[in-house]
């Protein structure tokens, strides 16, 4: 059997196909990611190129109320941008920085992961000090803390310029020991076991064991939290931006829409925010779905 | 039991040392105090002074020990932004924030843990079901959202529920208190169900998560081969086994509460602690960010020290660790 | 013992699991009587379905696990199809259990003492301060020294064989008629294994109560049974008094088993083993299920399924016994 058809004789993709709502919100994730990845070549107008603005269409209703323009299906925002195009360039933010972030996780975390639990000793006791020291405080927090130093490090345009990488940087940096956790909790059991004895005993360096023999008998759960992770990555990303610590205005991602909508939620504007929140909670809810039946799936305990 | 208070605050310790060190080291080397303190004409006569004044020309150690004995003593300087001592910012906003985190973690307990207990035992019930999407929706929903949305349908649309500040306050010696006043009542309602709603759909999760795992265990088992009624084995054995592990994550969470006021806080506009430290952020006002971040440590701490002594009281097999020797 | 009535009756007992990739069979047509104060061993290799037995008898097979066959009857009155509302005051009462682990058997939060009164007072009409004296009793009877102070502890101030101790009382505080004791000893050091063992028979004789015990250890059954099952891939295949199957086993695989217990009267030359190992549930091999390592195969067990017949003192599922078959014929005169 070739790895094909292995895949859909699997337990896993079984468990996918018998789930409908698993198989709603993998499609629906696919068509938020992609309405945002495809942004600049299908969305109907381009919120930032500034010629093409006009402030007489700012603040016009959804297309289907009385007042709406059927150009601006789900209506405009304050600028005159057009709020579904405005939403998918935000997604595509959102989706940069929370995956960003999750990649700097989990390069982080397995990498703390698998030195503690196969070094053992003093590397493993510093690490997970650390590691219970930062699960101590909220993600948001220490995303906050990170802010605010390079704030008042940095010079404000300087800040401005880097501050899509501070955000990721700070999401990512707050996410990593769960990660480290469980790579360490796997990476204690299998370096007990015979296979890395065998490669020990051959003479495999240190290193090339970690990597070669342990790093691929963790990743399933890596995978999971990793799923997992990204719906918090991509809810603490839209968080920062709302409080106004997060992406430059210049990029907004959809915290920043749902920041800039706040403002018109008593004047009736209600659909400058109602959109991107509802675009976020869709995301977000999708992802975690996934991830949710990922876990069940790849958890035989639970079946 | 004295023993195990001792060491538990003994192990509490560096985390605190290492918050401490973190925001000293915020407070000296990030920015230039000096110049932020001294405004814009200055002479370097008059910089000198106030580095000696400060005590900035002292080795690390001496500096790192006099911040210390300063927090210790609630001395955490002035901020930068108000100019005003940041204890007097701080304890003026910090009765908003607690009356709001605890009733958020009432609220979150207070149907969490039931919903949690329902749907680990009933787990195929169309009700858990729906429970459990909710929750799901629950997790998935940015707590700043649920705000503007509760905001949108009680506020704007409804105009039941007011949607910005603490309403009437009656002064309680330093503490300020909403809960004595029907318009601090009702101002509570929205921000306190912002805030907990995502504690609670946490809470039911791991409360189901935990049930499940200890209907399955053999003591359950044999309670059941035992004949024993359904009341008994739910309520008294599984519940209790349950609430080890669900103490200790709840406690994670109030803390947790705490610091994600900072966000129903600036939805809502409450003068509490988190909107003075968002505001101190967007301001690079590093005082009270130390000051703030050394205070939710010492609060996490006490939390942690709580957490440990309800364990005590529920789990025997920690308690004999003293009483062994009398055997 | 024979021309009394049954406690249980057990009759044609399937149970199934549906899983994924079909419905597997964990136990097919499994028939035996157990009758007052008698001991039934039940031996066998793991997975043998020993275990399932006892948890069907019980009433308490993990889900997805079900009855899809047969009957179990308790003094003539059925007990498989009850509601779990109707089972509740059979288990403890009628039946009690014991299961392998005593570490894990008791609820680590509340004292033995508290265990054994929620027992008593749930199905015997005692008051609380009856039921705590009665408690103490029994602590005593299952030898668990200065039992009236011990009744306070937490399970995990007592050893582990002091727990099994505590299990079995717990399991006989409510007076049953049978206990289904699953791998009592297994989990036990080698050196308690025999003290519980001895505990449990002289308990279950004072007390008059029949007993179903689940082991894979021969040396066990030979010790303290009356009769003995032998069971292999979910069926029964030998049965018969203890001692004329471990003196005059007659199935090929109960001679394997026997074959495999060290003999203590001489010295080892070569432990004998069975060759290979008992098929998973999802393949069990058409005709006898044991044919693929029987030494003694031959063309009919590859194609039918043997039905438990007279072999010799015993009852064995196997076609050498077959007076019909020619292979059957031949073993008789062998034997003769």
């Amino acid at each position: 059997m070739n790895a094909v058809a292995r895949f859909f004789d699997s337990d896993i993709w079984w468990s996918f196909t018998r789930n409908p709502i698993t198989v709603v919100s993998a499609i629906v994730a696919a068509i938020c990611i992609g309405g945002a990845v495809l942004a600049p070549w299908i969305a109907p107008h381009n919120p930032f190129d500034l010629a093409s603005l006009q402030l007489l269409d700012a603040f016009k209703p959804p297309a289907w109320s009385a007042e709406g323009d059927p150009t601006y299906l789900l209506g405009t925002d304050d600028q005159g941008r057009d709020m579904l195009s405005a939403i998918m360039y935000g997604a595509r933010v959102s989706l940069l920085v929370g995956f960003l972030a999750v990649v700097m996780s989990v390069v982080l975390g397995v990498s703390a992961g698998l030195a503690a639990g196969y070094l053992g000793g003093t590397v493993d006791a510093l690490l997970m000090r650390i590691a219970d020291i930062k699960l101590t405080f909220p993600t948001i927090l220490i995303a906050l803390l990170i802010d605010g130093i390079t704030r008042a490090v940095l010079p404000r345009d300087v800040h401005d310029q880097i501050a899509l990488y501070v955000v990721i940087f700070a999401i990512g940096f707050s996410n990593w020991p769960s990660f480290a956790r469980t790579v360490r909790g796997s990476t204690m059991v299998e370096r007990n076991k015979e296979y890395v004895q065998a490669a020990r005993v051959i003479g495999l360096g240190r290193g090339r064991i970690m990597v070669t023999h342990v790093l691929p008998n963790v990743l399933g759960p890596v995978l999971v939290i990793a799923t997992l992770q990204l719906g918090f990555a991509i809810l603490a990303e839209a968080t920062l931006s709302f409080l106004g610590v997060g992406v430059p205005p210049t990029q907004p991602s959809l915290g920043t829409l749902i920041r800039i909508g706040n403002d018109f939620l008593f004047s009736g504007e209600w659909w400058i925010t109602i959109f991107p929140g509802l675009a976020l909670i869709v995301l977000v809810l999708s992802v975690n779905l996934l991830g949710d039946w990922l876990r069940d799936a790849l958890n035989p305990k639970l079946r | 039991m004295f023993a195990f208070i001792i060491s538990r605050v003994l192990q509490a310790l560096p985390v605190m040392l290492t918050v401490a060190l973190i925001s000293f080291a915020m407070f000296a080397y990030v920015g230039d105090p000096v110049a932020i303190m001294l405004g814009q004409d200055y002479t370097q006569a008059q910089r000198d002074a106030l580095i000696q004044d400060l005590g900035l020309d002292q080795p690390f150690f001496v500096q790192f020990g006099t911040f210390l004995w300063n927090a210790l003593h609630g001395e955490f300087g002035m901020s930068y932004r108000l100019s005003r001592p940041v204890l007097d910012l701080i304890a003026e906003r910090a009765p908003a924030t607690l009356e709001l985190a605890l009733t958020a973690a009432f609220l979150a307990l207070l149907v969490g843990v039931p919903m949690g207990i329902y749907t680990g035992l009933y787990r195929n019930s169309w009700l858990s079901r729906f429970f459990l999407t909710f929750s799901l929706i629950g997790v998935s929903l940015p707590t700043f959202l649920i705000g503007i949305l509760l905001i949108l349908c009680f506020s704007v649309w409804l105009g039941w529920l007011p949607s910005f500040g603490r309403g009437d306050t009656v002064q309680l010696g330093w503490w300020s208190t909403g809960f004595l006043t029907v318009s601090g009542l009702k101002a509570l309602i929205l921000p306190s169900i912002t805030l907990g709603l995502f504690q609670m759909t946490l809470i039911m999760r791991l409360v189901r998560a935990e049930m499940l795992e200890v209907l399955r265990t053999d003591y359950i088992k044999f309670a059941r081969a035992r004949g024993l009624s359904n009341r008994a084995i739910n309520f008294g054995h599984a519940l209790k086994n349950t609430l080890v592990p669900v103490i200790t994550i709840t406690g994670l969470q109030l803390g947790a509460i705490i610091a994600f006021a900072i966000v129903t806080e600036t939805v809502f506009q409450w003068p509490g602690m988190g909107l003075l430290f968002i505001q101190s952020v967007g301001a690079a006002d590093i005082p009270v960010m130390a000051a703030y971040l050394i205070l939710i440590a010492a609060l996490f701490v006490t939390i942690n020290l709580i957490v440990d002594l309800l364990y005590f009281a529920v789990d025997p097999r920690l308690r004999v660790g003293g009483a062994k020797g009398g055997h | 013992m024979s021309n009394t009535q049954p406690l249980l009756e057990v009759r044609n007992l399937r149970v199934e699991f549906p899983t994924r990739r079909g419905t597997l069979v964990a136990l097919n047509d499994v028939s035996f009587d157990i009758h007052p104060g008698e001991v039934l061993g039940v031996v066998g290799e793991s997975g043998a379905g020993k275990s399932m037995t006892g948890a069907a008898i019980i009433g308490l097979l993990e889900p997805p696990g079900r009855i899809a066959g047969g009957t179990i009857s308790l003094g003539g009155k059925r007990i498989d199809n009850l509601s779990p509302n109707e089972m509740r005051p059979i288990r403890g009462r009628q039946i009690g259990a014991i299961f392998q682990d005593p570490l894990t058997t008791l609820n680590p939060l509340y004292t033995v003492g508290r265990q054994l009164v929620e027992t008593m007072t749930t199905h015997l009409p005692v008051t609380p301060a009856e039921a705590r004296r009665k408690a103490i009793e029994w602590l005593e009877l299952v030898g668990i020294p200065a039992a009236a102070q011990r009744i306070d502890s937490y399970p995990h101030e007592f050893s582990g064989g002091m727990r099994q101790r505590v299990v079995i009382a717990l399991a006989l505080c409510a007076e049953p008629k049978l206990i289904v004791a699953d791998e009592p000893t297994t989990a036990l050091d080698v050196s308690i294994q025999a003290q519980v063992i001895a505990l449990l028979k002289t308990l279950a004789r004072e007390k008059g109560t029949a007993m179903m015990l689940v082991t894979h250890d021969m040396g066990v059954i030979a010790e303290t049974a009356d009769r003995v099952a032998v069971m292999y891939a979910g069926r029964i295949v030998e049965i018969g008094a203890v001692r004329q199957v471990v003196k005059h086993p007659s199935h090929p695989y109960t001679i394997g088993l026997m074959g495999s217990i060290p003999p203590i009267t001489h010295r080892l030359e070569r432990m004998q083993q069975i060759e290979g190992a008992m098929p998973r549930l999802s393949a069990i091999p058409r005709g006898c299920a044991y044919n693929p390592r029987c030494p003694q195969v031959f063309e009919r067990c590859r194609m039918d399924r043997p039905e438990l017949m007279p072999a010799g003192e015993t009852r064995a599922a196997c076609w050498l016994y077959d007076a019909a078959s020619e292979q059957g014929v031949l073993k008789a005169a062998q034997d003769a």
